[in-house]
């Protein structure tokens, strides 16, 4: 699909389409806008024998405006949707975290959740020896623990320190999420739920709280609510310096 | 209780309904080991669920860990998450009736070929070996019906836990 090549008519009914399509539970086809150029509907799910597109990349916007401090919701919701039980001890894995950011002249204080950044160019993928670490077509950074050896360069590679590892034996994991000993392990996105057209679990739990402090979305798509606000808005990457292109976006910070 | 045995003639069988028609009792499901009739002993895998599997049986015995192996690497890496050949489909069908979990004796349904062939599982590291939770079964996991994220009731059960030192407050 290519934006530039359309009418405006075009983008228009493309836009209607999308929001007729967000309301209906039809499932995302593929459909055709006018001969060569076709849509696909970001905002279903895709069907479940279609692989990740880079067409989409997924991101979050966090607005650390709307999040209180000592709330933590988002990490609870993790631990609870991947199944991380542990979390005890600072060697325990921990997909997101909270933290408190103090200007030391002005004294204001803001708080925000910090997990993997899901970078364009991400350095746990540049020093991975067995390319266990990798980046879905759609911007989602995994690890693929069936070739995961557990040396943890990626862990010394992430400035954001996204990544955990796995000391200790795990039981009772989540089916849609396997873990265990030996592997390193950050935040997937929820890919299992981004799989299914659903929203992060942090995200999810952030809204019914009435935060509404995280927005998940396609930044690709200049009709997603994401897209929309980072374009109107002033957000920031956390250490732009270092070129990464992070796929989850802050503002107030 | 189906009991499936891995055996390339029907005949024992023929043999052994005969013996319990014979004595009319049900012999015990879980007699360990070998099967009377077979010369060699034979694994006793419980089913589960069970019914009619994704692709032949005979073809699944000699060929499903390739068959998990490729859509591993498709769902991973891809994204593909078609059930057919997914473990997490497999676990669904054939968890004991018993314990709900393809592992935990010799009769459960990998453990007892795998045991028998002296081939060791890795998948039950990382992976779980029960079904998706109910929220009878498995507490931790969100319940299946649960689709709206955490109820103001989870949340508040989940806040007055001493779990509260999980995360925050970490400072940069």
């Amino acid at each position: 699909m290519n934006e530039q090549n359309k009418t405006a008519e075009q983008v228009i009914e493309d836009y209607s389409r999308r929001k007729f399509l967000g309301t209906s539970a039809a499932v995302g086809a593929t459909l055709a806008i006018a001969p060569g150029i076709t849509l696909l509907d970001m905002a279903q799910a895709r069907p479940a024998d279609q692989a990740a597109s880079s067409k989409n990349r997924w991101g979050l916007l966090i607005d650390s405006n709307k999040c209180a401090t000592g709330c933590d919701d988002c990490v609870s919701a993790c631990f609870k949707e991947n199944a991380i039980k542990e979390g005890k001890k600072e060697t325990d894995s921990q997909w997101i975290r909270k933290i408190e950011l103090k200007d030391m002249q002005s004294g204001r204080t803001s708080s925000l959740p910090m997990m993997c950044q899901h970078c364009a160019e991400p350095p746990c993928v540049d020093v991975c020896p067995t390319g266990a670490s990798f980046k879905r077509a759609d911007g989602i950074v995994l690890v693929d623990r069936h070739i995961c050896i557990g040396c943890r360069y990626c862990m010394m590679a992430c400035p954001y320190k996204a990544r955990s590892f796995v000391h200790e034996e795990l039981t009772d994991q989540n089916p849609d999420v396997p873990r265990g000993k030996g592997c390193v392990e950050s935040c997937t996105l929820c890919v299992h739920r981004v799989d299914k057209g659903e929203q992060p679990a942090c995200v999810e739990a952030c809204s019914s709280s009435g935060k509404n402090a995280m927005i998940f979305g396609d930044l690709n798509d200049p009709n997603s609510e994401i897209s929309k606000r980072i374009a109107e808005t002033a957000t920031t990457q956390v250490r732009a310096d270092l070129q990464l292109n992070p796929g989850v976006r802050y503002q107030g910070i | 209780m189906r009991i499936l045995t891995i055996q390339p003639k029907g005949l024992w069988r023929f043999a052994l309904l005969a013996a319990m028609l014979a004595v009319g009792v049900m012999p015990p499901a879980y007699a360990d080991g070998a099967v009377a009739p077979s010369r060699v002993p034979v694994p006793h895998i419980e089913i589960g669920k069970g019914d009619k599997c994704v692709a032949d049986e005979e073809f699944m015995r000699k060929n499903h860990m390739k068959m998990l192996m490729h859509h591993r690497d498709e769902t991973v890496h891809e994204g593909i998450r078609t059930t057919q050949y997914s473990l997490k489909n497999c676990i669904e069908c054939h968890a004991s009736k018993k314990n709900n979990s393809v592992l935990g004796s010799n009769e459960n349904f990998c453990q007892s070929c795998h045991s028998y062939a002296a081939v060791k599982i890795d998948c039950f590291e990382c992976h779980a070996n029960k079904p998706k939770a109910t929220g009878a079964f498995h507490p931790v996991v969100a319940g299946a019906g649960q689709v709206s994220g955490l109820g103001a009731a989870m949340r508040k059960e989940m806040h007055g836990d001493a779990d509260k030192t999980l995360s925050t407050g970490a400072a940069k």
